[in-house]
């Protein structure tokens, strides 16, 4: 078993891995995040928040913050050479004009037909939508970065998700701190395990059929 | 052509049960000081319309702590307890709006829109009762379009004819709230003479501004 905090830096890592030189990315906020601490080598990406920039640049130094440069999350951000800045409207029209490559978003489950809930889980915290919802309609991959299982080993990877919808069949891309899962018309197909872990432990910890077309790789 | 008044002057303008919208994203580029100046107007009862309840102590949560909205329309109020527990006891109504949704309604209430068919939201909650347009076989649902009585917005800078500049990313919903209402209030930091902002740097023109409010008068 992995602590949070590796879980976190296994799943960035992992995800970073998908991105192609010249991408526009937008992160949802908490674990999504990581993915920007582990851009590969040689490849230029680009941030966009949906709060009006396009060229997100790493958080300031203390003392530095400005507090007109935050992120979706509030937090301080900087904004890197070329960056610009926009409104509400154009923002979202990036977003759902397939102006966006990848986003990447927390999720509660998510399940075989690519539906993903992370909004509301109704009587007990509903944080409400964001720009979740126009997120996972318009960008071009949808990546779903989440622990395997919730804080009592239940699956969040399920054949049809119980929670309120943020998007019906979306969900391109899996990332877990156990395995990288593919979604296709024909279900989820298991691609990589990760190395602390194996192909049966992930399949006992997944609530939906997982296929096995080919080889499954491994990630660290 | 925008009329300069105090904050006491614009609380005034809003009348307790009213539709109000403010901007700002997580309190960056919402009219602070008019936000203060309604709560010490004590206005209850409104309907709000922005894009976050922002924080229990700063930005659009103050009005929220204040008990002074009964209902709104918001996308996001995951960063304010105070919201989350009028809700949970359902003191405050709320109908959640897809951010960019959200945006587009306003949009088209100030463009003169009767709706538009959104692709947002299929599938889940938010399309729940509406009515839908399938077209090259992807579902669409009808939104449409919202309006507030008010909206209090913030800009950097305007000229005395209500042309408005922001600051980086402190402009999110300003411009597109500025054509919510048939009363837009602006805070301002700074109020120069017409000819002092070069047009290329205009991002709302004045015809959509009708009161400016330096910020702290």
């Amino acid at each position: 078993m992995l602590d949070r905090d590796a879980k976190r830096v296994l799943i960035g890592k992992r995800i970073a891995q998908e991105l192609k030189d010249g991408d526009y990315v937008n992160l949802g906020i908490g674990l999504p995040v990581e993915v920007a601490n582990h851009i590969p080598e040689g490849i230029r990406v680009f941030f966009q928040s949906e709060n009006g920039i396009l060229g997100a640049g790493p958080a300031p130094l203390p003392g530095q913050e400005d507090p007109d440069l935050i992120n979706a999350g509030g937090g301080a951000i900087t904004a890197i050479p070329g960056a610009s800045y926009f409104d509400s409207f154009i923002s979202f029209s990036l977003i759902r004009g397939g102006h966006i490559n990848m986003t990447v978003l927390g999720a509660l489950q998510v399940d075989a037909q690519g539906n993903i809930a992370n909004w509301s889980i109704p009587g007990k915290l509903v944080p409400g939508i964001g720009g979740a919802m126009d997120l996972v309609v318009g960008a071009r991959q949808v990546v779903a970065a989440m622990e395997h299982t919730d804080k009592d080993g239940n699956p969040k990877i399920l054949e049809a998700c119980t929670l309120p919808l943020t998007g019906a069949g979306v969900v391109t891309l899996i990332v877990t701190d156990m395995a990288v899962i593919r979604v296709t018309p024909a279900g989820l197909s298991l691609c990589e395990v990760a190395s602390w872990t194996n192909v049966d432990d992930v399949v006992a910890s997944t609530g939906a059929r997982l296929l096995i077309d080919g080889p499954v790789g491994t990630f660290s | 052509m925008a009329k300069i008044i105090s904050g006491r002057e614009a609380a005034a303008l809003v009348a307790p049960g009213s539709r109000l919208m403010v901007s700002g994203f997580l309190a960056c580029g919402a009219p602070s000081w008019l936000i203060d100046c309604l709560v010490e107007a004590g206005i209850k009862d409104l309907h709000l319309i922005a894009i976050s309840t922002d924080y229990d102590d700063r930005g659009i949560g103050r009005l929220i702590t204040a008990r002074a909205v009964k209902s709104c329309q918001v996308s996001h109020i995951g960063t304010n307890k105070t919201t989350q527990a009028q809700y949970k006891n359902q003191e405050l109504e709320i109908e959640f709006v897809p951010q960019g949704i959200l945006m587009e309604r306003i949009r088209c209430h100030g463009a003169g829109l009767g709706g538009l068919f959104s692709p947002v939201g299929v599938g889940t909650p938010v399309a729940e009762g509406k009515e839908t347009l399938t077209e090259n076989g992807r579902t669409y649902i009808l939104e449409r379009p919202i309006s507030a009585d008010v909206a209090l917005i913030k800009a950097r800078k305007a000229d005395t004819l209500g042309n408005l500049v922001y600051s980086k990313m402190a402009r999110n919903s300003n411009p597109i709230m500025a054509m919510g209402a048939p009363i837009t209030i602006v805070e301002v930091d700074e109020i120069v003479e017409p000819g002092q902002i070069d047009p290329e740097e205009v991002v709302t023109p004045g015809a959509l501004v009708q009161y400016l409010v330096r910020k702290g008068a």
